[in-house]
């Protein structure tokens, strides 16, 4: 069965927007009718710019039909997390807080999506201010998997997940401060990129803990996630297509940290990560295991930044009208108004260490390599899970294999490996070297045909 | 300020504030509090790492984070 144009990737859309065989208007328009169909079920989406999104899409057909293709994103349907600004559209972040807020102008990142040619088709659900990895506290409804509507599709940026699973959009734009770009595409089966920290500017993007928020894309392929990354990056990527080759399978180093990573872990994750090993192994890349020596501590160290920092954002607001927000992220606001000073000072302190602690084990790799999730997609609403016989809390489960490369900057990228045999996705996460974001995704794009079952 | 100090004073706060739902989430943040003061954040050569300010806005020279 042919597959629909708008669930193929960029790389395959934008020669054919380029060469005038499809027309941008075509594709939004299947996007907008897969919204209208699927999302009163899912609630990825908050806000729809049906008619601004066809007129955005004739706009540069008219463009292509003059001669002017601005790149590979020329024409492409792109959704937007609800955290990041727009003009003329509300920022709502998935909270009741925000109710009359309209942006004023468009973040960067949206301005640099509008000059690469990206139709903005739309803002996408998220857990409530991005406080959350499971998308269910949002004013909005809870999000809900595609593969399993009683499942959890992950988050924060579950909306953004489900758009692209769904063939709402081609792609989406997402944040990532514990794991909320790459969470979420483990559990719905789609490639998420966390940039390294600070190379995508977090202007214009509603913030949750500044010194630990990403920007970043979420997409079909690692080539898609690339292009849109050198996007939000500000780099031209007319003058980069085609991409570089990939880097060849053969040969390249990968890490693997079991200690702490692979304590706690579902037998179906720890199956489909055993097998994508052997396969990238039987391709031709060798496989060391590597030690993480502070691994185990990311956790509270993570827990005494985020707090305050989110807790400082909203102080005012948690004070004027605490009752706008879901309970949930409420209460872990106010837990951020105790943390003591000395204590984020020391959690700040650690971060140098955990830091030096990543860039030793990727000594003499390309990547490290760990499953993104230890767990499948968990039941919506669900507070605890069954993982290896003990019974763990799904916020500290979600974040366990993450969180720590969001404190350390280290880019980050997570790849579908096939499903359980429940049909839910897992995902791989590839961990690449500070400052080298191309070179993970170079390594990425290397892997991506053998782990992708 | 102790971190049994701190607990006490805190969950207090959050009865005065007709906030009880928050005094779980208290003892369990005491719990990682607990962890990241005794969790021995040296590097490999032994050396405390010495505390340094967030960075919010841009990563510092060496482009990573704080």
């Amino acid at each position: 069965m042919t597959v629909p144009l708008h669930f193929h990737t960029i790389t395959e859309l934008g020669p054919l927007i380029a060469a005038g065989r499809l027309s941008s208007e075509a594709l939004t328009r299947a996007c907008l009718a897969e919204i209208e169909s699927h999302d009163p079920a899912l609630n990825a989406f908050i806000t729809v710019l049906g008619a601004n999104a066809i007129a955005q899409a004739r706009t540069f057909d008219a463009e292509i039909a003059a001669g002017r293709c601005r790149g590979p994103l020329h024409g492409i349907p792109i959704s937007l997390k609800d955290l990041i600004d727009q003009e003329g559209v509300p920022t709502t972040a998935a909270s009741r807080v925000r109710e009359d807020h309209v942006a004023e102008r468009d973040a960067p990142v949206t301005a640099r999506l509008r000059e690469a040619g990206a139709v903005l088709i739309g803002k996408t659900n998220l857990h409530e201010f991005a406080f959350g990895t499971t998308s269910d506290d949002t004013a909005f409804g809870a999000v809900r998997n595609p593969h399993d509507p009683s499942r959890s599709p992950g988050g924060s940026s579950g909306g953004s997940a489900v758009a692209i699973v769904t063939g709402m959009s081609v792609a989406s734009i997402g944040t990532d401060t514990g794991g909320s770009i790459r969470i979420p595409s483990a559990a719905c089966g789609t490639v998420g990129l966390k940039p390294a920290w600070g190379e995508v500017p977090c202007e214009g993007v509603v913030p949750l803990s500044p010194s630990l928020d990403h920007v970043g894309p979420l997409a079909r392929s690692v080539a898609d996630a690339w292009l849109v990354y050198l996007v939000l990056c500000g780099q031209p990527t007319a003058a980069r297509w085609p991409l570089p080759a990939r880097r060849s399978i053969k040969g390249l180093r990968l890490g693997i940290p079991r200690q702490y990573f692979h304590d706690l872990l579902d037998d179906d994750v720890r199956e489909r990560f055993a097998a994508s090993l052997a396969w990238l192994r039987q391709a031709g890349a060798h496989t060391v295991d590597v030690v993480i020596p502070h691994a185990s501590g990311a956790a509270p160290v993570y827990l005494h930044v985020t707090l305050p920092e989110a807790a400082a954002f909203h102080a005012a607001s948690l004070a004027a009208s605490p009752e706008r927000y879901t309970r949930n992220v409420r209460l872990r606001l106010e837990m951020g108004r105790y943390v003591l000073a000395e204590d984020y000072v020391r959690a700040q302190a650690a971060r140098a260490v955990l830091r030096r602690d990543v860039d030793a084990a990727l000594d003499g790799c390309d990547a490290l390599v760990l499953p993104t999730l230890p767990i499948p997609a968990p039941p919506v609403g669900a507070v605890t899970i069954d993982v290896a016989g003990t019974r763990q809390p799904v916020r500290a489960m979600m974040l366990r294999l993450t969180q720590l490369f969001s404190l350390t900057g280290h880019p980050a990228i997570s790849m579908p490996i096939g499903d359980t045999p429940a049909g839910l996705p897992c995902g791989l996460q590839l961990v690449g070297r500070l400052h080298d974001t191309e070179g993970l995704l170079a390594t990425a794009a290397a892997c991506e045909p053998f782990v992708i079952a | 300020m102790t971190i049994e100090d701190w607990l006490a004073g805190a969950c207090a706060d959050a009865d005065r504030r007709g906030l009880a739902d928050l005094k779980p989430l208290l003892e369990s943040l005491a719990d990682a509090t607990r962890a990241l003061r005794t969790a021995g954040w040296e590097d490999a050569s032994g050396t405390p790492a010495a505390p340094r300010p967030a960075g919010t806005a841009r990563p510092p020279a060496d482009g990573a984070p704080q």
